[in-house]
């Protein structure tokens, strides 16, 4: 596989699909397919099976109870964990064959994780262009520069030389997610990102993936928050025990769940006036 | 990667040929990274091996060095050397640990009425971490006899041990600060305001976790402290250094000091392992609660 940086000029944040390391995407391929996938750990059984397609410029939404198998799977895409069984393909390559190269792969996908996982010792601009410089060989002022613009338009522009101790958790997301676009990656991969949020925060870091939304990115997202995953997503999969219970349009899984388990799960959130 | 036999569970999944595909393909990755590793082992060895023998003065030095005759002569007393290398490690690391952790104790005392002893621990820091271990010794095995004072030992093994622990304590001493302050503040916060006394504070919150923190800091002191404990010998004491140097001395052979560096050597290495060995533990532990 070619590792050719995916530096394409143009707007900070793609309205385009980057052109895809791997050769020209055949049209109607998905941006990210999942077949049978299965993964445990020693006894328990995480994944069962688990099929999932995911469409260019969509939005998917996981939801389920905590421990149902979102993050997993989100690690599983993201190579962090190795599937037991099962495939999973990347605009049509599969990057769960043993031979494909994972730092190739990860070069391509986006991750914002619960906790930010920005790094505490370097400033927002060097935590952003960190990724650009030394994996994309782009030169420090052509990295600054995309950073800064991105930054600007994201509403951090005012906080690119500060550290990321002396931002609010809200800042620290943004940064972390306009981290994660700073590379142009195909899939963007949002984990929990506002569960450790007040929620007065939660607000302006789902503002800013609504944005990135509507700048044609594809993501995943796994989230609590209902109300929001109605509002942005395309596709909702109800995660329970390892299974896709069930998928849909936010109509058809929220307005009208076929699930027993899928109507308690929702409820809960309806009683806590959450949905 | 996980056996087929811990997932074939209840809903009666069979591995796909997709999967038994993947798991050939990576035991055939194995057995190849093994033969490479092999072959390559064994040239490095070899290179070596012919390098050494062939250079021009290997025979001179095999027997100066590498003399099986004297090896054996040698080995029983450096073992009996070695003895009181290890009951020197023992007593001296036990009391390094205790004296390391009061200085560091001291240290971090807060209040105005602690400065002197404040003081004193930094003044003791910054002193016998500077000082080279070996004047330490020399001053202490040398000049404390010298002083001629009642009831004081002039005994060699405990005079040697003495400097060790003097200058040992005030490594493990910043170990155990580093510590100290590597546990967040938040953490005094809450004991404290669960009404625990600055010293209880310290005792059963601090300290549990700091110490957790620096057992492999500790354990590479003390691996270090084992070498050293060979240097009491220029105190005259007869350990495994200075009963290998009594048998080189007298057949101007060299081989003695050679077996007991080997045997210092072999004393580490389980040491080493098990610095490794917590270390890993730890991080393992650590990335459990740490990621996503």
């Amino acid at each position: 596989m070619s590792l050719t940086p995916a530096a394409v000029p143009g707007d900070p944040v793609p309205t385009e699909d980057p052109a895809a390391p791997g050769g020209p995407v055949p049209p109607g391929e998905p941006v990210l397919r999942m077949e049978a996938v299965r993964k445990s750990f020693g006894t328990s059984l995480v994944l069962r099976d688990v099929d999932l397609e995911v469409a260019p410029h969509t939005v998917t939404a996981l939801i389920g109870a905590s421990g149902s198998g979102k993050s997993t799977l989100l690690r599983c895409v993201n190579l962090l964990e190795e599937v037991d069984d099962g495939a999973i393909w990347l605009d049509g390559e599969e990057i769960t064959d043993p031979r494909a190269d994972a730092d190739a792969v990860r070069r391509r996908i986006g991750v914002v994780f619960q906790a930010y996982n920005l790094f505490p010792h370097l400033t927002v601009l060097q935590n952003i262009t960190l990724a650009p410089r030394r994996v994309h060989g782009l030169s420090r002022p052509e990295a600054e520069e995309r950073a800064r613009a991105l930054l600007e338009r994201l509403g951090l522009g005012a906080k690119a030389d500060e550290y990321p101790d002396r931002l609010s958790g809200g800042q620290q997301q943004r940064a972390a997610i306009v981290r994660a676009l700073a590379v142009r990656p195909r899939l963007l991969l949002l984990d929990e990102i506002t569960a450790a949020l007040d929620p007065e925060l939660v607000g302006e870091v789902l503002g800013l993936v609504r944005e990135v939304k509507d700048e044609g990115m594809t993501m995943v997202i796994t989230t609590h928050e209902m109300v929001f995953a109605r509002e942005v997503a395309d596709q909702v999969c109800f995660l329970d025990a390892g299974v896709v219970l069930e998928r849909g349009t936010p109509e058809e899984v929220f307005g009208n769940p076929g699930q027993e388990r899928t109507r308690r799960f929702l409820r809960r959130f309806a009683e806590a006036g959450r949905l | 990667m996980t056996s087929h036999k811990t997932l074939t569970d209840e809903d009666g999944y069979v591995p796909s040929a997709r999967r038994l595909a993947r798991e050939r393909h990576r035991r055939a990755r194995a057995r190849r990274a093994t033969a490479i590793a092999a072959v390559s082992t064994l040239v490095t060895a070899a290179v070596l091996f012919l390098t050494i023998t062939n250079s021009p003065g290997w025979d001179r030095t095999k027997e100066t060095f590498f003399s099986a005759h004297y090896a054996r002569v040698a080995l029983p007393q450096v073992l009996e050397g070695l003895w009181l290398n290890l009951r020197l490690l023992a007593v001296c690391g036990a009391a390094v640990l205790a004296f390391g952790l009061l200085l560091a104790v001291a240290r971090t005392l807060r209040g105005p009425v602690f400065f002197p002893v404040r003081a004193l621990a930094t003044a003791y820091a910054d002193f016998f971490r500077g000082l080279p271990l070996i004047i330490c010794l020399l001053m202490v095995v040398f000049g404390v006899p010298a002083l001629r004072l009642q009831g004081v030992t002039t005994d060699p093994v405990l005079l040697g041990g003495g400097a060790l622990v003097l200058t040992y304590s005030a490594y493990v001493a910043e170990v155990f600060r580093a510590g100290i302050e590597s546990v967040h503040p938040s953490q005094l916060a809450a004991a404290r305001s669960l009404g625990l006394t600055s010293g209880q504070a310290l005792r059963f919150v601090v300290l549990p976790q700091a110490v957790r923190r620096v057992v492999p800091p500790l354990l590479n002191d003390l691996v270090s402290l084992q070498k050293d404990t060979g240097l009491v010998s220029i105190a005259g004491a007869v350990d495994a250094v200075y009963a290998a140097q009594i048998i080189a001395s007298k057949d101007f052979n060299y081989t003695p000091y050679v077996v007991a560096g080997l045997v210092f050597v072999a004393l580490t290495i389980p040491m080493t392992r098990l610095t490794d060995w917590v270390t890993a533990r730890m991080d393992r532990r650590r990335a459990q609660g740490g990621i996503v």
